[in-house]
């Protein structure tokens, strides 16, 4: 694969165990650094079969999928001087310690390039690495609210709201994955490494689509609309989540060229049905304006939809949605992820034997398929100080004796 | 100047929305020469898109192209004519990378597809950026980050339990498989310089935003628990919210993780009950939260959001505003790092695009140039880049093979 012939020394935790888990995707051998007592990621939940457990976690399973793990103490001199000797020959480091932790180590980027003129550092942090508000630490939702993707969802007459499951740190470490390999493009004409410093609040602030233009542009202030959906700076407000018997669907209308022909064959498929007004029927989609058309034209459209919708599953919609071509997806389930058609034919769901479990795990593939890759052998995330004899004894030439010393004293 | 890490990267741009810009902008504000392929006849839907610049819509405009595509160059091409065509085809030999996100079907259509490019040149590396993916029952229905988001699961887990699931703003599934996709290009382009070989990499929206989920869908799997919606709440920390304040529309986010932020949150809001049995643990506070957030937001009501995170912060409890679209503009850490950058569009004036969330210590990612208008590049392109004399670039302008 692609970025084979280089080793990411892994010090992240659950803020930026996603961007080496790409790397490692794309092919490059990542070796997870871990202190001795096992890292804060072990407890993230949820755990397999509910039982926290550190050798049970599902976030530390699917996020370490691939990795090497060892155990270092790196706030020990010892540990400060192992790790040296591993910068020595890697070619990248990922850490999402917060800004100033690494510096006060003595294992900062100015620090680690004496040992390694060429290592690319990245560094994720809620806000970056400088700045007013780079020594606050800050949880998802403290970013998603600092960022500006709280203000925009939820109904209007609540709060203002985040997805129900941490997603800030993974929008920051995907973006994260590609500074780093920007950076490792000009290493490779130009033989310099640099620093990656990566702020997770600007990540999410990309969500904001054409949201934070409408200010810029037209001192407009994008508001949460709930079910509903209003084109930036002002369009016709209408319904964009639909209920049906068993759940949700979400479709937008749009309007000329795109929207017309899945429009069309919406109504089409209403009428044949007998769900479709005689205004409906007769609707000219060529005019359908959504940018300015009168809000009580849009609610009449949209209620019969809404109606129509009502009547039938998800599954129902989604199969002859699909036929049609009439744009819209369910709201689906992890169970319809899991069912996916689709995505059993893209053979995306793998499994990944546990033999301490007894049985094999349910992965999701990476998401990049090249006839120029072959399908790889996966395997589980590591136990806790799994390949320390791989890495210090075989490869950094400590002898058996020195590990256990370290070993006792708290360094490994 | 800094030089960008990209500088020698040539990139033929066919992409168009949102998820493939975002690939091709990457590359664009970090140096590379990209090159968008666009047509009067079909113009990139985003080009039809709000917000405009002073509302007055027009093909050179819109703010959210805008947003998508500074540093590129535009290319008018008519590639119904041959020569059209064919010059796209030349711009294919001229660059190192292809980037469509097209529904599939559509460049096989075009002659454009991964094996014509391969001819025209052996270690292309092409990507294509789709909804599902380039094969599969579901592979060519057209697909929007908008709707997709909902497929990839992000909806069922927005909005309140006693209500309707709630859309998510924007197209998330755009965003993750713009950073997943760009990431797979710059590997290839890496795997090039030392073997020579070239790369067709075929990305999926809904792939890419499953990796945010898989948790998730692990547990499913293994537990048969689906995905649930908690509105604001978490399963670790409580209190964890965003309360009201005074005035309008005024929200603080407030969040504790342990029993000593809990002691201090007690101290700061001095409210007798909050002392009592019910609240006392962990377990406790989880079984009696809707409770708890009632008693909290009786006391941050009274106050302006201000006030509540000045308290709060005095004693070490996250407490944050939530942050509107105007806000952004004068978050002071947000200005420290450059993440709105003003550039002077020849339609549109000077107005506000976006940076990388990242800073490179050696090479720059300051943006240079504003979003193109549609064909405002021909000439540069044809003569400069691909290398057309003057007189064959006129011959293309009066056949109408430039638009």
């Amino acid at each position: 694969m692609w970025l084979a012939p280089y080793r990411v020394l892994d010090l992240t935790v659950e803020k930026g165990s996603l961007c080496p888990k790409i790397l490692s995707d794309l092919g490059a051998e990542v070796i997870k650094i871990e202190p001795p007592w096992g890292s804060s990621e072990r407890k993230q939940e949820p755990f397999y079969q509910n039982m926290p457990h550190p050798e049970k976690s599902l976030f530390w399973f699917a996020f370490n999928l691939n990795k090497k793990g060892i155990t270092l103490d790196i706030e020990r001199e010892d540990g400060q001087a192992i790790l040296r000797k591993l910068v020595a020959k890697a070619d990248f480091l990922v850490e999402s310690s917060a800004p100033g932790y690494m510096e006060s180590l003595g294992l900062g980027y100015n620090d680690l390039i004496k040992v390694n003129r060429q290592i690319i550092v990245t560094s994720i942090s809620p806000f970056g690495s400088t700045g007013p508000y780079s020594r606050m630490e800050a949880s998802d939702i403290g970013i998603m609210a600092l960022g500006g993707y709280m203000s925009v969802c939820g109904d209007p007459d609540r709060a203002p709201l985040r997805i129900s499951y941490p997603q800030a740190y993974f929008h920051a470490s995907a973006s994260a994955a590609v500074g780093t390999l920007i950076a490792h493009y000009y290493r490779s004409l130009s033989g310099e490494g640099q620093h990656v410093d990566v702020s997770a609040q600007q990540a999410v602030v990309w969500l904001l689509m054409g949201a934070a233009q409408s200010w810029d542009l037209n001192q407009v202030i994008q508001p949460r609309e709930g079910m509903f959906y209003t084109a930036p700076g002002g369009a016709t407000l209408r319904q964009i989540v639909y209920q049906c018997k068993d759940g949700w669907v979400s479709m937008l209308l749009r309007g000329p060229p795109p929207g017309i022909p899945g429009a069309r064959a919406l109504a089409n498929w209403m009428a044949e049905e007998g769900m479709a007004s005689d205004f409906l029927k007769r609707f000219d989609w060529n005019k359908f304006e959504p940018g300015r058309m009168a809000k009580e034209e849009m609610d009449a459209i949209t209620k019969e939809i809404a109606n129509f919708f009502l009547s039938k599953s998800k599954a129902e919609i989604y199969n002859e949605a699909v036929k049609r071509r009439v744009v819209l997806c369910p709201v689906a389930t992890a169970k319809d992820a899991v069912e996916s058609i689709q995505l059993d034919a893209r053979k995306f769901w793998m499994k990944v034997e546990h033999p301490e479990l007894g049985e094999s795990l349910t992965y999701v593939a990476p998401p990049f398929k090249s006839p120029q890759v072959k399908r790889r052998q996966f395997h589980r995330a590591p136990l806790l100080g799994e390949h320390n004899i791989e890495v210090y004894q075989k490869e950094l030439g400590l002898s058996r004796q020195q590990l256990v010393l370290f070993k006792q004293a708290g360094v490994i | 100047m800094p030089p960008g890490a990209l500088d020698n990267v040539k990139v033929a741009d066919f992409t168009w929305v949102i998820a493939g810009p975002i690939v091709t902008r990457y590359l664009a504000n970090h140096g590379a020469t990209v090159v968008r392929v666009e047509s009067q006849a079909y113009p990139d839907y985003l080009r039809y898109s709000r917000p405009y610049k002073d509302n007055t819509p027009g093909l050179n405009t819109s703010g959210l192209f805008a947003l998508y595509n500074s540093d590129k160059y535009s290319l008018g091409l008519n590639l119904k004519h041959p020569k059209g065509l064919e010059l796209a085809r030349r711009l294919i030999g001229w660059c190192d990378v292809v980037v469509e996100n097209f529904t599939p079907g559509t460049v096989e259509r075009l002659g454009l597809d991964y094996e014509h490019a391969k001819e025209i040149k052996p270690d292309i590396i092409m990507l294509s950026l789709s909804a599902q993916g380039q094969n599969g029952p579901h592979c060519k229905y057209p697909g929007y980050g908008i709707e997709l988001q909902s497929l990839a699961g992000f909806t069922a887990l927005l909005g309140w339990p006693d209500r309707s699931v709630v859309q998510p703003y924007g197209a998330l599934t755009d965003y993750i498989s713009g950073h997943l996709a760009t990431a797979a290009v710059l590997a290839a382009l890496d795997c090039r310089r030392r073997t020579g070989e070239g790369a067709y990499i075929d990305v999926s929206q809904i792939e890419s935003s499953l990796q945010f989920l898989a948790p998730l869908t692990m547990q499913y799997l293994v537990s048969g628990e689906d995905f649930v919606r908690i509105a604001n709440r978490s399963t670790t920390a409580v209190p964890h919210g965003a309360y009201r304040c005074r005035g309008n529309d005024k929200w603080v986010v407030i969040t504790v993780w342990d029993d000593q932020q809990w002691q201090k949150l007690c101290q700061v809001i001095d409210q007798p009950d909050l002392a009592e049995a019910r609240f006392q643990t962990v377990t406790d506070r989880m079984e009696h939260v809707a409770e708890l957030d009632q008693f909290i937001e009786e006391w941050t009501i009274a106050k302006t959001a201000e006030e509540v995170i000045n308290l709060l912060r005095e004693h070490g409890i996250e407490a944050v505003p939530v942050q509107d679209t105007r806000d952004l503009y004068e978050d002071p850490q947000l200005k420290h790092r450059h993440h709105f950058q003003v550039l002077n569009h020849p339609e549109m004036g000077p107005c506000a695009y976006e940076g990388p969330p990242f800073k490179l210590s050696k090479t720059t990612s300051k943006l240079n140039m504003p979003a193109p208008c549609l064909g405002q590049h021909n000439e540069y392109v044809c003569t400069n880049l691909l290398g057309l004399s003057d007189s064959e670039f006129v011959e293309l302008l009066a056949e109408g093979v430039l638009e």
